[in-house]
C-alpha cells in the first residue's frame, strides 16, 4: 500500500467519517426529531428478539467499553500502573474474545430474523438490514484479528493501534504511519469501523446516542414537567401561578344551595 | 431554537422537588407533545353521508385539515325521538368510517379517462372533421369501432382534457339522436334516495336530451312485485326505529346487524323490553345471534315455511276460534270478503277473476266505471253490494274513494267474510300445486298437480242471464291453504300433522324445520298480535326476493300479516327493507330530475327487460313457460317464450320498451302531420299494418341497439350486471367466459314474436361512459371514465326508509384533482352538448311513447280479459290497448338553458305523484326568489338552477316532506279523492320549510305526506299502510284493500292467484359445464347464493384496503365443511366456480356456519382485486354475477290492470338470481395472467395514425 493512500485512508478518512458521525447526528437530531428511534421490531415479532438483542447488547457494550478505553486511554497511564503491554493485550483478547463471542451469536440471530422473517423483511428498510450486515461483518473481522493477534503477544502490535487512535485525536498529521504495516485484516477492521461511524447519523444507530444512563440516576419517581415553557414560570411571579406539585384549590361554592326534602 | 442545545441543561433540569423528593419538576421542552396533539387536531368538520345503497344514511362528521379530509366519525346530533323510545344515534359502521381512505388513494381515478385507441382516432377525425361528423366518421367504420370495442376490459385507458371528452361525448350523442333517435341514448343510475341531486343531474340531462332513465329496483331484484301486487305501493315500510313498537319479531332472511347496522341497535333495545324473536335464515347469520329461536328452512323454501304457518294461524285464530280484532280487520282492510267467480275447467270449478259490478244485471247501480268495482255480500241485508274504496271509486267520481264500510250510494254495509252458514252450495274447487315439480336438489312431494278441495259457493244471475257461481276470497283462501271445515272432500287437514298441503307436517319435509318448531312460532306470532292489536313484525331483506318464485314466499309472509291484523299498526307489519328505496322528497324531486318543468312524459324503462334482450341473455333461454305454467291456467296459448311475453306486454303497454320503434321517433311527427293524422293515430295505424315496428321485436338488428350508455353512481358491470359474462360478449363485444351455446346451435329457438339472427351481435354500444370516483369495474370496460367528486366533496340529499331524517351530503373540501361533482359534470356536458347539436339538429319533435301509468285513470286499461291487438283481438288504442302516444319537443341548441333553470310547466300543470296533484306556482316564484331568475336566453324569467345547492332547494321547495304548505296542499288535493279530512296530519307544520343550509345544521324531520303511507308524528313511528288504516285512505289496488288474490289472467295462467309452495326452477347450467373440462380435482355441485357483505362498503365497494384487509384480502366464497370434505377443499383454498354462464376464481371459506348444498358469495366483490384467472374459460376469474342469468317472469310483465299498471321501479320484471346451481372444484394450477394481451385480441384493422 502506498503511503499515499495509507495516509488517506487512515490520515483523512477518520476526518470525514468523525465529521459526519457528529455533524449529522446534531442536524438530524435538530431537524428529524421523529426519525430519532430505535425502530424496534418487537411488536411484530418477538422470536428470536429477546435473546439475540441482549446478546448482541451486551457484547457490543463491552466490546465498545473495551476499544475506547484500551484505545484512547495513554500509554503512560498502564506503564504507571505497571501493567504490561503483553497482559493488556491478553486481556483485551479474552475479554474482549467472550464479549465478541455472545455479540456474535446475538447479531446473528437478529439478522438471520431480519432476513428470513417475512413480516420483518417486509417492514425493513434498505439502512435497517444494511446497518446490521456491516456489523455483524465488522465483529466477524474484528474476531478474526484475534487469531492474527494471537501469533504476537507481546503487545506490539496493539501499542500501534493505540498511538494511531491516540495520533487522530490530538490531531498529530503523521499518526496513519502507525498503521502502514498492520496485518490487512487489522486494516479492514479499522476501515470498516471508521465506515459505520460514517453511516452512523443515517441509521437507527443514532439511539446510542439516547441510551437512558440518566435513569439510572432519577432523583424521583414522578416525573412532572412545568406548564411554562423554558422557566418562564419563575418571570411571571403571580400569584395564581402555582407550582405543578400544589394541588388545584378547589372553588368553594358560591352560595349554598338547600335542596327542598324529597 | 435548537433541540440539542435545549437539552444541554444538566445542572437545572430540575427546577421543584415534592413528596420529599420522590417527584421532580422538570422544565424539559415539551413541544414534541404536539406531536400528538396535532395527531387529532383539525381546521374544520363538515357534515356529510355516505352516498351508497346501504340503507343506513348516517349523518357524519368529516374532519378537515391542511386542505385534506383526514377521518371521519359519527354526528351524535339528530332530533331527540320521545320519552320511552330510544335515540337513533349512534348511526353508522366501520364501513363507513373506512370511507375517507378512498378520497386519496391509488383506486382514484383524477383526470378524465379516455380509451387510447378511441383518443387516436378521434383526434385523427377531428383534425379534419367538425364534432358530429368526426364520430360519424368513426362508428360507421366497422373496422374502426370494432378497434377499441374488442379491447374493452383491457386496460388502455389515457388521461384526456374535460374539454376534448366532453366534446366527443356531445358529438356521440348528437350523432345517436340523430341518426337512431334519443331513446337510443341511455343512463343507467341507481337510488336517487343516496344522492338525490347527483342522479337528477345525469337523468335531467337524459331526459331534456330524450334519453332513457333506466330502473334499478327491479333489476337489483330487491323489488319486491309482492308489494305492489298487495298493497298497490312499492316497498313503504317502517322506519327502524319501529321495531321497538313491536311485541314479536320475526327476523327472516335479513341480516340485521351485518346489514342494517346502524338500525340493530332497536332490534338489541327491544328485546330487553321483553319482545320475542324468532329468526329465519338457512346459515348461521349474525342475525341468528338474537334469536330465541332458529328456523333453518332449506334455501329457497320459505314460502313452504310461511304457508305452513299460515295454516296454524287459519286453523287457530281464523276457523276454530275466531279472534274478534282479526276478523273485523280482514272485514274491513283486505280484500277477503270479496266475491270471486269461478269457472268450470274439466268439469270442475277453478277460481277465475274478481266479480264486478258490471256483471251484474243494472251494475248494482254503479254507472262510472262498473267494471272496476268489486263485489261483496253485506251481512246484514244479505244483498251484493260494491263497497266504497275500489278502483272504479278512484277515478272519474270525487269523494268516494275511501275505506268507510259504505257502498256507492251511501248505505252503511258490513261485508261478510264467508258464505259457510248461508245458503251456499258446496262445490269443489281446483288448486293446483308446483310442489312435485321439485329438482333433485330439493324435496318433491307425491300430491298431484290438481288438488282439488270443497268450498262454499253461491250462484247468482249475471248480466247476460248466465248462471253464475261465486265464493269469498276468504273462503277460497281457506280451502288453498288445506284447512278442513267440515265441507268433506280431500286434500284438507283436520291435523297439523296431516301429510296435506300446507300443514307443519307437509312444510316439515319440504323446509326440513321440524314441526313444532313451526307451530310454535306461528303460534307465538298471532297471540302476540292478538293481544296488542297486531304489534307483531316480520323483519325481512332480500334474501328470498332473488328467488324466481319470490313472490310465493313474499306473499306467504304477507299473508301471515294481514291475517293478524298487523300491517298498518304501529310495531306491526311489513318491515322489508333492501335498498335506499325511500325517495322522501319525491315528488320534489321528479320535476328536477326528469325535466318535467320542460317537457312530459320522460323516456323510463325497465332495466331487467332491456337488459334480458340487449344483453342477449334471452338467446341462452333455458326455462320454458310450460314448465311453471299451472294445470288449471285458462284456455290458450301460453306456450311462448320469455322474451314473447315481454314483447307482448311493451305492445299492449303494460311494460316500457327502449329503444322504443324501430323508426327515428324524430321523424314520425313529421310524417304524420303530412298524414294529415295525430301523432298518436299514426303511430297506431303504423304499427297495425306494419308501416312501424316496436324495437323490441328484434332487439338484434343494428336498427335497435343502444348506441350510447352513461352509468354514473353505479358499477353495473361489476356489481349488479346479472349475466355478466352475457354483458361483455353482446353488449360490449369484447373479452368473455361465456361458456353455453345459444338456442340455434341447440336447436331449440323456441321465440314466435322476436327475429332470431343466427350471428348474435357482438358489441352494440358506441360509446360507454361511466362517472365514478375510483377505478371500479364499469369503468375498466367503459370507453370513458369522468372523475367525480367522493361523498365528501359534493353537496347533496340523502334519506332513507330506517328513518325519517332529511340530511345532506356537504363538501367538506373541493373535489381532489380534476374531479367535478355529478351535477357540474352533466352541466358541463349540457353546454357542450349545446354548442355542437347545432351541427345537425335544431327544434325537434320527438314522439315518445308511454307504457299504462300506475295511479292514473289509464290504469283501469282491460278490466275483463287481454286482448292483444297484434293478434287482432282489438284495435290498437293508445293509452288503452297500446302505450300513450305523445309528441314532446325539443330544443336541442338550449338544452344547457333549460338544463340550468326551472321551466314552465311546473307553473302551468302543477306538480304531484302517485295520483294526486296541486299548484305549486307559489313554490316557483319563492325558488326564483331564492336562486336567482334567468335574464335572458331561452329561459328568460325562469328560476336559476346553477349549483348543486340550487337544485337541491328546488327539491326542498316544492315536496311536500320538506315544504309544509306544500303538504297542506297535497293532502286537501287527496281529500278530493277520498271525501275525507286529511290535512290536520300537515296542519301543525304548515309554515314549516327546511332549506339546505338547515340540514346542514342538524338532520331534519320529514312532514306528513300523502306520498307515503305513513306518518311522522310525536305519538307514532313511521309504520306503512298506517293512514290506510288509521285515516281509511284505500290501498291503491282494485279492491282498494290488501289484495291477497291476483285475479289477473296471467296470474291465474300461471298458478298464483292464491299464494302457494312453488320449488326454485331448474335452470340447466350444469350439463354442459360439469365434467366438461376436468383439471383433476372432483367437481360437485351446490346452489349459489349472493347475500350482502360485511367487508365492503355494502353492495358496491370492495376494493376498500381497510375492509380488504379485515378479510381475506380478496374474493371468497363459502362452503360447508361436509361439501369442503367431499370435494377435497380445505380452507383458504383456491376454487373455481362455474356453469355454462361462466366462470368465476376465489378462496373458499370453509364454515360451520353454511347449511350442506349451498355456497355464499358475498356480492360484488371486484374482479379487479386479487382475483387469478380461470381455468375454464382462461379469463381473468369473475365476479359473482359471471355465473348468472337473468329469467324474466310473465306475471311481473303484466300491465294496465289498477295494482299491477308500470311505474318506474314500482312493477315490472326482476332479476332473479338465486335458482342458479354451480360446479365448484379446487384449482390445480392458479395463473395471475400478468403477461400481455394475445395478440389475436388486439389486431386490428382499423388505421392508427397517430393523433397530433
Amino acid at each position: 500500500m502506498s503511503s499515499a493512500i495509507n495516509s488517506a485512508l487512515f490520515g483523512w478518512y477518520p476526518y470525514l467519517c468523525l465529521t459526519v458521525f457528529l455533524l449529522g447526528s446534531l442536524v438530524r437530531f435538530d431537524r428529524e426529531q421523529y426519525t430519532w428511534k430505535t425502530g424496534s421490531s418487537q411488536l411484530l415479532r418477538r422470536r428470536q428478539l429477546r435473546l439475540g438483542s441482549n446478546l448482541f447488547h451486551v457484547g457490543i457494550l463491552i466490546i465498545f467499553v473495551g476499544h475506547a478505553a484500551g484505545l484512547l486511554t495513554p500509554i503512560w497511564v498502564f506503564d504507571m500502573l505497571g501493567i504490561s503491554h503483553s497482559f493488556k493485550q491478553g486481556l483485551a483478547i479474552t475479554v474482549g474474545g467472550l464479549a465478541g463471542v455472545a455479540c456474535f451469536i446475538g447479531i446473528s440471530l437478529l439478522a438471520h430474523r431480519r432476513l428470513f422473517d417475512p413480516r420483518i423483511r417486509a417492514t425493513s428498510s434498505f439502512g435497517d438490514t444494511a446497518i446490521l450486515l456491516l456489523l455483524w461483518l465488522q465483529l466477524t473481522l474484528g474476531l478474526s484479528t484475534i487469531f492474527v493477534s494471537l501469533g504476537h503477544m507481546d503487545g506490539h502490535e496493539m501499542v500501534k493501534f493505540m498511538n494511531w487512535a491516540q495520533g487522530i485525536l490530538t490531531l498529530q498529521p503523521a499518526a496513519a504511519a502507525y498503521v502502514a504495516d498492520v496485518n490487512p485484516i487489522f486494516k479492514a477492521h479499522l476501515l470498516l469501523g471508521m465506515t459505520i461511524f460514517l453511516v452512523f447519523p443515517f441509521t437507527r444507530l443514532v439511539h446510542v446516542w439516547s441510551a437512558p444512563v440518566w435513569y439510572l440516576g432519577r432523583p424521583g419517581y414522578q416525573v412532572v414537567r412545568t406548564r411554562f415553557a423554558h422557566g418562564a414560570r419563575q418571570g411571571m411571579g403571580h400569584a395564581q401561578q402555582r407550582p405543578a406539585s400544589a394541588p388545584a384549590v378547589r372553588p368553594a361554592p358560591a352560595l349554598t344551595v338547600r335542596r327542598p326534602a324529597e | 431554537m435548537s433541540h440539542f442545545l435545549d437539552r444541554l441543561t444538566f445542572f437545572k433540569k430540575t427546577v421543584d422537588e415534592f413528596s420529599d423528593g420522590h417527584g421532580i419538576v422538570t422544565n424539559e421542552d415539551r413541544s414534541w407533545e404536539d406531536g400528538y396533539r396535532k395527531r387529532w387536531q383539525h381546521d374544520k368538520i363538515v357534515r356529510s353521508t355516505h352516498g351508497v345503497n346501504c340503507t343506513g344514511s348516517c349523518s357524519w362528521k368529516i374532519y378537515v385539515k391542511g386542505g385534506i379530509v383526514t377521518w371521519e366519525t359519527q354526528q351524535t346530533d339528530y332530533p331527540r325521538t320521545r320519552p320511552d323510545l330510544p335515540n337513533h344515534e349512534p348511526r353508522g359502521c366501520a364501513r363507513g368510517a373506512s370511507y375517507s381512505w378512498y378520497l386519496y388513494s391509488g383506486a382514484r381515478v383524477k383526470y378524465p379517462m379516455i380509451r387510447g385507441r378511441l383518443l387516436k382516432l378521434w383526434r385523427a377525425a377531428r383534425a379534419k372533421l367538425p364534432p358530429v361528423a368526426a364520430w360519424a366518421s368513426i362508428v360507421e367504420d366497422a373496422d374502426k369501432r370494432a378497434s377499441y370495442m374488442g379491447v374493452r376490459g383491457h386496460g388502455g385507458l389515457v388521461r384526456a382534457t374535460w374539454d376534448e371528452v366532453n366534446e366527443l361525448i356531445a358529438a356521440a350523442n348528437a350523432y345517436t339522436v340523430k341518426t337512431h333517435g334519443p331513446d337510443r341514448v341511455i343512463g343507467f343510475s341507481p337510488i336517487p334516495a343516496m344522492s338525490m341531486v347527483s342522479y337528477a343531474a345525469g337523468s335531467r340531462y337524459l331526459s331534456l336530451l330524450g334519453g332513457v332513465c333506466m330502473s334499478f329496483y327491479d333489476w337489483y331484484c330487491d323489488l319486491p312485485p309482492a308489494s305492489p301486487q298487495t298493497w298497490g305501493e312499492q316497498t313503504d315500510v317502517p322506519e327502524s326505529a319501529d321495531w321497538y313498537n313491536a311485541g314479536f319479531i320475526i327476523v327472516w332472511g335479513s341480516n340485521v346487524p351485518q346489514t342494517r347496522t346502524p338500525d340493530a341497535h332497536f332490534y338489541t333495545e327491544v328485546r330487553y323490553k321483553g319482545t320475542k324473536s324468532a329468526v329465519v335464515s338457512p346459515d348461521y347469520a349474525e342475525a341468528t345471534k338474537f334469536a330465541d329461536i332458529w328456523l333453518n328452512p332449506k334455501q329457497g323454501t320459505d314460502a313452504a315455511l310461511a304457508l305452513a304457518m299460515g295454516h296454524v294461524i287459519l286453523r287457530e285464530y281464523h276457523v276454530d276460534r275466531q279472534v274478534p280484532y282479526f276478523e273485523d280487520y280482514a272485514r274491513r282492510y283486505s280484500d277477503m270478503p270479496f266475491l270471486v267467480r269461478l269457472t268450470e275447467k274439466d268439469g270442475r270449478l277453478v277460481p277465475e277473476r274478481m266479480l264486478r259490478a258490471s256483471d251484474l244485471v243494472g251494475g248494482l247501480g254503479e254507472a262510472n266505471n262498473p267494471e272496476w268495482k268489486t263485489v261483496a255480500v253485506d251481512e246484514t241485508s244479505g244483498e251484493l253490494v260494491a263497497p266504497l274504496g275500489s278502483v272504479g271509486y278512484r277515478w272519474g267520481e270525487g269523494a268516494k274513494w275511501n275505506l268507510e264500510q259504505k257502498d256507492g250510494s251511501g248505505r252503511d254495509v258490513r261485508l261478510r267474510l264467508t258464505l259457510k252458514g248461508t245458503d251456499a252450495d258446496v262445490a269443489p274447487v281446483d288448486f293446483p300445486y308446483f310442489g312435485g315439480r321439485a329438482t333433485e336438489h330439493f324435496v318433491s312431494t307425491t300430491h298431484g298437480e290438481i288438488l282439488t278441495r270443497n268450498v262454499p259457493v253461491r250462484t247468482l244471475t249475471g248480466a247476460d242471464g248466465q248462471p253464475m257461481r261465486v265464493a269469498t276470497v276468504f273462503d277460497l283462501m281457506l280451502a288453498n291453504y288445506g284447512l278442513d271445515r267440515g265441507f268433506g272432500g280431500g286434500n284438507v287437514a283436520t291435523s297439523f300433522d296431516d301429510d296435506v298441503p300446507f300443514t307443519p307436517a307437509w312444510a316439515e319435509k319440504v323446509t326440513g324445520v321440524k314441526r313444532d318448531a313451526i307451530i310454535t312460532v306461528a303460534r307465538e306470532f298471532a297471540t302476540n298480535a292478538e293481544k296488542t292489536n297486531g304489534r307483531s313484525m316480520v323483519i325481512l331483506g332480500a334474501g328470498l326476493n332473488h328467488w324466481y318464485h319470490m313472490d310465493m314466499a313474499y306473499r306467504g309472509i304477507i299473508n301471515l300479516l294481514v291475517f293478524c291484523g298487523a300491517v298498518g299498526q304501529s310495531g306491526g307489519g311489513w318491515s322489508h327493507y333492501v335498498g335506499q328505496e325511500k325517495l322522501r322528497p319525491q315528488t320534489g324531486w321528479q320535476p328536477l330530475a326528469f325535466g318535467l318543468d320542460w317537457s312530459r312524459p320522460p323516456r323510463h324503462m325497465n332495466s331487467t327487460s332491456f337488459f334480458y334482450a340487449h344483453t342477449d341473455q334471452w338467446r341462452y333461454e333455458t326455462l320454458t313457460a310450460a314448465e311453471i305454467l299451472s294445470p288449471t291456467a285458462p284456455e290458450g296459448d301460453w306456450g311462448s317464450s320469455f322474451i314473447d311475453y315481454n314483447v307482448k306486454a311493451e305492445r299492449m303497454g303494460w311494460l316500457p320498451s327502449a329503444p322504443q320503434l324501430k323508426q327515428n321517433p324524430l321523424a314520425l311527427a313529421a310524417q304524420a302531420k303530412a298524414a294529415g293524422l295525430e301523432a298518436k293515430d299514426f303511430v297506431a295505424q303504423g304499427l297495425k299494418s306494419g308501416a312501424l315496428e316496436m324495437s323490441c321485436r328484434d332487439p338484434d338488428d343494428p336498427a335497435n341497439w343502444p348506441r350510447n350508455m352513461f352509468v354514473w353512481r353505479s358499477n353495473l358491470l361489476g356489481s349488479s350486471g346479472k349475466g355478466h359474462e352475457y354483458f361483455l360478449k353482446h353488449l360490449l363485444g369484447t373479452t368473455h367466459g361465456v361458456m353455453g351455446k345459444d338456442l340455434g346451435n341447440e336447436g331449440a329457438v323456441r321465440n314466435r314474436e322476436v327475429a332470431w339472427h343466427d350471428e348474435a351481435p357482438k358489441g352494440k354500444l358506441d360509446l360507454l361512459v361511466t362517472l365514478d370516483f375510483r377505478m371500479s369495474t364499469t369503468c375498466v370496460y367503459s370507453d370513458i371514465v369522468l372523475p367525480t367528486a367522493t361523498w365528501y366533496e359534493k353537496n347533496d340529499l340523502n334519506t332513507s326508509d330506517m328513518h325519517p331524517f332529511i340530511h345532506p351530503l356537504s363538501a367538506a373540501v373541493a373535489p381532489a384533482w380534476e374531479a367535478r361533482t355529478d351535477w357540474d359534470i352533466y352541466k358541463g356536458l349540457a353546454k357542450t352538448f349545446s354548442e355542437v347539436a347545432g351541427e345537425v339538429l335544431g327544434v325537434e319533435e320527438d314522439v315518445v311513447l308511454l307504457p299504462i301509468q300506475h295511479d292514473t285513470p289509464a290504469e283501469m286499461a282491460q278490466a275483463l280479459d287481454v286482448k292483444d291487438w297484434a293478434q287482432g283481438d282489438v284495435e290498437p288504442i293508445p293509452g288503452k290497448t297500446m302505450p300513450s302516444v305523445t309528441v314532446v319537443t325539443r330544443d336541442y341548441p338550449h338544452l344547457y338553458d333549460r338544463f340550468t333553470a326551472l321551466g314552465p310547466l311546473l307553473d302551468k300543470l302543477g306538480n304531484g305523484g302517485k295520483g294526486i296533484s296541486w299548484n305549486t306556482g307559489h313554490e316557483v316564484a319563492a325558488l326564483g326568489a331564492l336562486n336567482g331568475v334567468r335574464e335572458s336566453g331561452a329561459a328568460a324569467g325562469q328560476p336559476k338552477i346553477e349549483t348543486d345547492i340550487d337544485a337541491a332547494e328546488v327539491i326542498l321547495m316544492l315536496a311536500p316532506e320538506t315544504n309544509g304548505e306544500v303538504a297542506v296542499k297535497a293532502w286537501e288535493a287527496l281529500s278530493k279523492a277520498t271525501g275525507r279530512e286529511h290535512a290536520h296530519l300537515a296542519l301543525p307544520k304548515e309554515d314549516e320549510k327546511i332549506r339546505y343550509r338547515d340540514i346542514q345544521a342538524q338532520p331534519r324531520k320529514i312532514i306528513s305526506s300523502p306520498t307515503w303511507s305513513g306518518i311522522e308524528s310525536e305519538k307514532v313511528c313511521y309504520n306503512a299502510g298506517y293512514t290506510n288504516v288509521h285515516e281509511l285512505i284505500p290501498w291503491r289496488t282494485l279492491t282498494g284493500r290488501q289484495q291477497l288474490y291476483q285475479d289477473h289472467l296471467w296470474m291465474r295462467a300461471f298458478g298464483e292467484g292464491f299464494v302457494t309452495w312453488k320449488p326454485p326452477v331448474d335452470l340447466k347450467t350444469i350439463a354442459g359445464a360439469k365434467g366438461v373440462k376436468p383439471n383433476g380435482n372432483k367437481e360437485i355441485v351446490l346452489n349459489f347464493l349472493t347475500p350482502h357483505q360485511k367487508w365492503g362498503i355494502h353492495s358496491t365497494y370492495t376494493d376498500n384496503l381497510l375492509m380488504l384487509t379485515l378479510n381475506r384480502g380478496g374474493p371468497v366464497v363459502w362452503i360447508s365443511e361436509t361439501d369442503a370434505k367431499a370435494a377435497g377443499i380445505v380452507d383458504n383454498d383456491w376454487v373455481e366456480v362455474f356453469n355454462i354462464n361462466g366462470a368465476l376464481t376465489a378462496r373458499a371459506v370453509v364454515s360451520q356456519r353454511i347449511q350442506e348444498g349451498m355456497m355464499l358469495m358475498y356480492h360484488a366483490q371486484e374482479k379487479i382485486v386479487n382475483t387469478p384467472g380461470s381455468e375454464m374459460t382462461g379469463n381473468r376469474g369473475g365476479i359473482h354475477n359471471s355465473v348468472t342469468r337473468v329469467v324474466p317472469k310473465p306475471t311481473h310483465m303484466i300491465g294496465g290492470y289498477a295494482q299491477q299498471a308500470y311505474g318506474f321501479n314500482y312493477y315490472g320484471t326482476v332479476g332473479a338470481n338465486r335458482d342458479e346451481f354451480i360446479v365448484v372444484r379446487k384449482m390445480a394450477e392458479v395463473d395471475w395472467l400478468e403477461g400481455p394481451l394475445a395478440p389475436d385480441q388486439t389486431q386490428t384493422n382499423a388505421p392508427m395514425e397517430a393523433a397530433e
